[in-house]
């Protein structure tokens, strides 16, 4: 029985493959198939133009759980993050700002835009790792099912409610508005400058079709404030290697417990019989036979594309219809001859080193949604940039160096429709260097190689639906004990025997690693293993 | 008022936190900018260029340089071929430690013994009636160590030879533009490393070259703070920390045998006679105590810090204040070094422990102060180096 196991996860993203490793770790015996030719997902790192190692999709990370670095014991296997400490914002009127690890520093920096949001700034820092401790419970466990009547799930919820309403009235309110508002009206209570507001704002519109000004982004601003590195809230930090280590880093932990780990096995479908998930075909026609199948692959591949919708009841087929994927960015990996030269600040430096935010205002942000709302790219689109090989010089040749540009707003429904992206996709690379190289006057000369990604090739290549980062977009509609589906947001699924381990899951996207882990432990719990 | 290292006309200059301390009569750097974590990786993920001149530096030489120095360590220098290093230590008639450091053969009739007390004295005592001569080069050579992986290609990258020949602990003349240097493949971060010896007049000169040609590789100055985490990841001791100079302390209970600090190892006892031999042999059974590695258990911190709600707090730099370690309620020992290592997501320490309790796998408590208040948390003994990269020794 060599194609016979107790769980077969699809997709060798890093949720899938924590899943995997929490899995294995018990005792099961576990496959993972994986369509690409390599583990990671969107985890991945790439050496698409020789010598240069491409953090393709997701380049930075902090949300990685702690208790899962350290059940899987991901340091041994290769997990190492560098620190990203600073945060530089180059203005189009020459003037810039770097917030970084020193706070006096920081605090004159700031004042030069404004002395009161110089002295809040620390204030909005504190409250933010506050309510990022707040939720902790939330993104470490199941989410609670408020309208479960289950003695257990009952418990839960008046603990979390206990646990809220514990910390006083303010933070209750707190909490209502981070749920409610737009991100600019919460920075706005704090600050009054939109020289910080702008780049602050941008945490709130990471990954979903909305704009910093939309109701609920104040959410998907706390949701990259829950970072935690060493215990310290809001930290982000670079995996040595690229953020593909991680996922490698988890494939080994995974392996070491007795986890087989097969690439370019890409599944067609999932096998059903008697209502029960029973294994999965892959294209090329091979069969794996299992107890149980998870699913590392967002909410609609998984169950319109892998389980197809004549297994499911048509209520919940509409649910998994409307959830909202709408990928909203892309991405641009850049080789560079040597360092980028800023106009507002020349030469290497600390700056180069941390985050460097595109967001030069309010308004800036605003027109770039206004574009994608009407389905166009944005014509001066946000971005976030970061150069990894000043911190790890494993990823690109000496003196060279790699440049990671995160692009929003890059709708997938694009005016012409989906389909007509790889059309525009190099004018959408131009767009994006053309707009930096008003802050980085040398950019054009020095770029060696590069390489674009639009929605459409996040979906093709990489098996996002829609292109969206976070298996669905972060709205409060589709979080908590609504992701993917009311009902539906316990990991286990319609189909018996098939499990979701996702970021389509709760908590949510983001390399966290929390819905393969809890994933695991549910299917460890239901099966009294 | 300490000196000026001969590196101080371009380490003063790119000291922008102006945190300097004074390491044995020197200035030293604590760290250069505001950002330790970016001094501390440029040590285990790039290169990282500290000082280190102010270790005691003395160069031995003459035709029973080699039985001096069998005579005063615990190893047996004669076994020592040209162009070896040996780590080694020293100690007293009563078999304590006096002093650790490195020992280099140079030629056949040279050596270099680095020290972290003023060894002067103690060589020249041992010295009488040998021909030997002794010279103290600790203000004459200046140090430099270029420590990290990509450590190699910065200094291949400056130097006349490439470093392929150059095995781990051993050293060898080379140079670096016209400049002599010795070059020897030790340091005391724990990763692969190298250190740079040369005149002190022209100290400037390799800073220059070396921090020109690590700018490719990712070369970052790096100062004592950051080596500090660095050597306790390494599960490296610090004489005056971790344990004491015989010879500096009247405290009997500070004074230790090699083999109470993990030094048993260094101590060859079938040989000619050196100064403890006798006393050792007795010791090697009979020590009560031993150093070891600790490791703090991470969810009983973090309980510890949600009792009084708030996030794990740890100071972001490496401890030496020491701490008492109790086994039910009982002290069992110290720990006298300590740090969160950024890199094993650990909070590790180097303790001295009863023998009973210091198989690895026995679990104590060591003190934390949390909110003001004395508590504890559980810890277990584990087995040193933390850290032990391949690339250490790797050829």
């Amino acid at each position: 029985m060599a194609n016979q196991y107790d769980a077969i996860v699809i997709g060798a993203g890093h949720n899938g493959l924590c899943c995997a490793a929490y899995l294995a770790k018990a005792g099961q015996k576990v496959l993972v198939l994986e369509r690409r030719h390599i583990v990671g997902g969107v985890t991945t790192t790439e050496e698409i133009y020789p010598g240069f190692k491409y953090s393709s999709c997701s380049y930075v990370s902090s949300l990685l759980r702690p208790w899962i670095i350290r059940d899987l014991d991901l340091p041994k296997h290769g997990y190492e993050i560098l620190p990203l400490e600073s945060t530089f914002t180059p203005f189009p009127d020459g003037r810039y700002l770097l917030r970084d690890a020193d706070a006096e520093k920081t605090r004159r920096a700031v004042s030069a835009f404004s002395q009161r949001d110089a002295e809040t700034y620390p204030q909005f820092g504190q409250a933010m790792s506050e309510l990022g401790r707040m939720v902790k419970p939330i993104i470490d466990a199941p989410t609670p099912l408020p309208t479960s009547i289950n003695p257990k799930d009952l418990l839960q919820t008046l603990r979390l409610g206990r646990h809220i309403t514990g910390q006083g009235a303010d933070w209750m309110t707190g909490l209502l508005k981070l749920g409610t508002a737009s991100a600019v009206d919460l920075l706005s209570e704090w600050f009054e400058s939109d020289y910080l507001i702008g780049p602050m704002s941008v945490s709130g519109i990471i990954g979903t079709h909305l704009g910093v000004r939309s109701p609920g982004t104040a959410y998907v601003l706390l949701h990259h404030y829950m970072g935690e590195i060493d215990g310290s809230y809001r930290a982000w930090g670079l995996p040595k290697g690229g953020t593909g280590a991680i996922a490698l880093a988890i494939a080994r932990s995974a392996e070491s417990f007795g986890a087989t780990v097969k690439t370019a096995a890409p599944v067609s479908r999932v096998l059903v019989k008697n209502g029960r998930a029973t294994g999965v075909v892959l294209e090329n026609g091979d069969q794996f036979d299992a107890r149980i199948v998870v699913s590392g692959a967002d909410p609609q591949r998984t169950f319109l594309g892998f389980v197809g919708k004549e297994h499911l009841e048509s209520d919940f087929v509409d649910q998994i219809e409307r959830f909202k994927m709408r990928g909203s960015s892309g991405k641009v990996n850049l080789a560079l001859d040597r360092l980028p030269d800023f106009a507002c600040l020349p030469g290497d430096g600390p700056h180069l080193r941390g985050d460097i935010t595109i967001a030069p205002g309010v308004a800036y942000l605003e027109r770039a949604y206004d574009d994608s709302k009407y389905g166009r790219y944005s014509r001066q689109p946000f971005m976030d940039v970061v150069i990894p090989s000043l911190s790890d010089p494993t990823v690109a040749p000496p003196g060279k160096h790699v440049m990671s540009i995160f692009v929003q707003y890059a709708p997938y429904h694009i005016a012409e429709g989906p389909e007509n992206w790889p059309q525009q996709k190099e004018a959408f690379g131009d767009t994006v260097i053309d707009t930096l190289s008003e802050y980085i006057p040398n950019l054009k000369d020095i770029i060696l190689h590069r390489y674009v990604l639009t929605p459409w090739d996040l979906e093709q290549e990489y098996g996002l639906t829609e292109g969206n980062i976070f298996h669905g977009e972060l709205s409060l509609e589709q979080l908590g004990f609504l992701r993917p589906a009311a009902g539906w947001a316990r990991y286990r699924t319609p189909l018996k025997d098939l499990w979701l381990c996702g970021s389509g899951a709760h908590p949510g996207g983001g390399i966290m690693g929390s819905p393969g882990a809890l994933c695991a432990k549910a299917i460890l719990e239901e099966r009294s293993l | 008022m300490p000196l000026e290292s001969p590196f101080h006309p371009r380490t003063s200059r790119i000291c922008t936190s102006h945190s300097w301390k004074d390491w044995a009569g020197f200035l030293a750097v604590c760290r250069y900018g505001c950002s330790l974590d970016s001094e501390y990786f440029a040590i285990r993920e790039s290169a990282a260029l500290i000082d280190v001149t102010p270790l005691f530096k003395y160069d031995i030489s003459g035709p029973q340089a080699e039985t001096l120095l069998s005579r005063m360590t615990v190893r047996d220098v004669k076994k020592m071929k040209v162009g070896r290093v040996a780590y080694t230590c020293w100690c007293d008639d009563r078999g304590m430690v006096v002093d650790d450091g490195t020992v280099s053969r140079l030629d056949e009739n040279t050596y270099r013994l680095t020290a972290a007390d003023p060894t002067h004295h103690w060589l020249t005592r041992l010295a009488a009636r040998y021909k030997v001569e002794i010279v103290d080069v600790t203000e004459k050579i200046a140090a430099l160590a270029v420590q990290g992986p990509t450590s190699r290609n910065v200094l291949e990258s400056c130097l006349d030879h490439d470093l392929s020949g150059l095995k781990f602990f051993q050293t060898m003349p080379a140079k670096i533009g016209q400049v002599d240097v010795w070059v020897s493949r030790t340091g005391y971060t724990g990763d692969l490393g190298y250190e740079v010896w040369v005149a002190a007049d022209q100290a400037v000169q390799i800073w220059d070259a070396i921090f020109n040609a690590g700018r490719a590789h990712g070369i970052q100055p790096t100062g004592l703070d950051a080596l500090d985490i660095s050597r306790i990841e390494a599960g490296f001791i610090l004489q005056g920390i971790d344990y004491f100079n015989c010879l500096r302390t009247q405290i009997e209970s500070r004074k230790t045998t090699p083999f109470e600090i993990g030094l048993g190892w260094l101590v060859d006892l079938d040989r000619d006679p050196f100064i403890g031999q006798e006393a050792l042999r007795k010791a090697a059974d009979a020590s009560k105590r031993q150093l070891v590695g600790i490791e703090v258990n991470w969810e009983d911190l973090e309980a510890l810090y949600d009792s009084v709600d708030q996030p794990p707090q740890l100071p972001a730099q490496a401890s030496r204040s020491s701490i008492p370690v109790y086994r039910e309620r009982r002290q069992v020992g110290r720990v006298s070094s300590h740090t969160w290592s950024p890199l094993l997501k650990k909070s590790i320490g180097l303790a001295t422990l009863e023998k009973d309790f210091c198989q690895p796998g026995q679990t104590v408590e060591v003190e934390h102060t949390v909110e003001f208040e004395r508590r504890t948390v559980a810890a277990k003994v584990v087995k040193m180096p933390f850290f032990d990269p391949e690339r250490k020794r790797k050829p």
